[in-house]
């Protein structure tokens, strides 16, 4: 049985079915990450601003990877030019920039993640807080690990800046200070940039994670209609350009949602 | 040249020009994150800017320009609903006791 209205549009809509059906997955997804932006703004709000972290992140990787997502939506709608042209061979030029510009977004992301990882904040019980690296930069770290390892000590390279100090203040990256001695028993919190140091680690995680696991199903789909789909041009070359645009259609949603993401977790 | 080959090349034109506007609007944000204008208005501009650069992207690149009215009432519902959304947490950002709201 074929499936009606995956090439020609459907009278009373005007479209074809696929196309109405993206838009209405892309509608639930307005609502997913409209949620996620709303929890953002709360836990921003309730933050005392001095545990609200600034300067934390790379501003120019994330410049740099929004670079990466934008030129990939302009690969992404030609690709699907090319396929209104006729044009196979450009299509597969295009669908292939795609791609490695998705993997190169993931990849960006994971160096940053990893980085996060490896990236502490001390409290410590004179009240005092620093951010830096422990010697020897290992991750996942916690005082409990350090108490139960018997560790006394740890050499701690500490950022030349607190992010406490303000939002233009914690992105002077000039330097770090030399690796000072800190006694474990001096130490009432350590914890990594991970998800549990704070609520903005929280829901950035969140939202970074859930985005990257959308580039990621977007990538395999226009991998697979750069590939194996690609067969569907020769016989219904009507449907696959169709194909080729609601994924695209996915694709652009995801750059989208980035260009909020950006600002809002990076800049401000 | 052919008339679909024309078309290409038409396309592709406005295609570059609507990526190089992101790509000047990405600048621009990073450029205004850097000037002091007061926490409120850092937030303003960001957002006018995020909001304009994905107008684009949605008019231009996902062709809601000239879309079909069937694409428009879904889209209307859920402006409607995300709108919706946005009120409510203005709403609990206003139901906060006091002196738990810390900016």
């Amino acid at each position: 049985m074929d499936i009606p209205y995956t090439s020609q549009a459907r009278p009373d809509t005007g479209v074809y079915n696929a196309k109405v059906g993206v838009w209405l997955f892309l509608a639930s997804e307005v609502m997913l990450f409209g949620a996620l932006f709303s929890a953002y703004t709360l836990l921003r709000v309730g933050a005392l601003p001095a545990d609200w972290p600034h300067g934390l992140l790379n501003i120019p990787i994330g410049t740099f990877n929004t670079v990466v997502l934008i030129t990939s939506s302009v690969t992404v709608v030609m690709a699907w030019a090319s396929l209104k042209a006729g044009r196979l061979d450009r299509f597969k030029i295009f669908q292939a920039i795609t791609v490695l510009c998705a993997l190169a977004f993931l990849g960006i992301k994971s160096f940053e993640y990893r980085d996060k990882f490896t990236h502490y904040e001390v409290w410590k019980t004179d009240g005092r807080r620093l951010t830096g690296h422990i010697e020897g930069k290992p991750s996942f770290l916690t005082l409990d690990k350090l108490k139960d390892a018997k560790v006394e000590k740890i050499r701690f390279i500490p950022d030349a800046h607190h992010y406490a100090e303000g939002r233009l203040a914690a992105r002077k990256h000039d330097g770090e200070h030399a690796a000072v001695e800190i006694a474990v028993s001096e130490i009432k919190r350590l914890s990594a940039f991970v998800p549990a140091h704070s609520t903005y680690f929280a829901i950035y995680f969140t939202l970074t994670g859930l985005h990257a696991l959308h580039v990621l199903g977007g990538a395999i789909v226009i991998a697979y209609l750069l590939g194996p789909g690609s067969r569907m041009w020769f016989k219904d070359p009507e449907r696959f350009t169709n194909r080729v645009e609601t994924a695209g259609l996915f694709w652009h949603f995801v750059d989208l949602v980035w260009i909020f993401l950006f600002p809002v977790l990076y800049l401000l | 040249m052919n008339h679909s080959t024309q078309d290409f090349l038409k396309h592709v034109r406005g295609y570059l020009i609507v990526g190089a506007a992101l790509l000047i609007g990405t600048v621009l944000t990073v450029w205004a994150s850097y000037i002091d204008l007061g926490h409120h208005w850092n937030i303003v501009l960001a957002l006018v800017i995020a909001t304009t650069k994905a107008s684009l992207v949605a008019l231009f690149f996902m062709h809601l320009i000239s879309e079909r009215q069937m694409i428009y009432l879904v889209l209307g519902f859920t402006a409607f609903f995300f709108a919706g959304l946005m009120a409510l947490t203005i709403g609990a950002y206003h139901d906060f006791p006091p002196l738990t709201v810390t900016r």
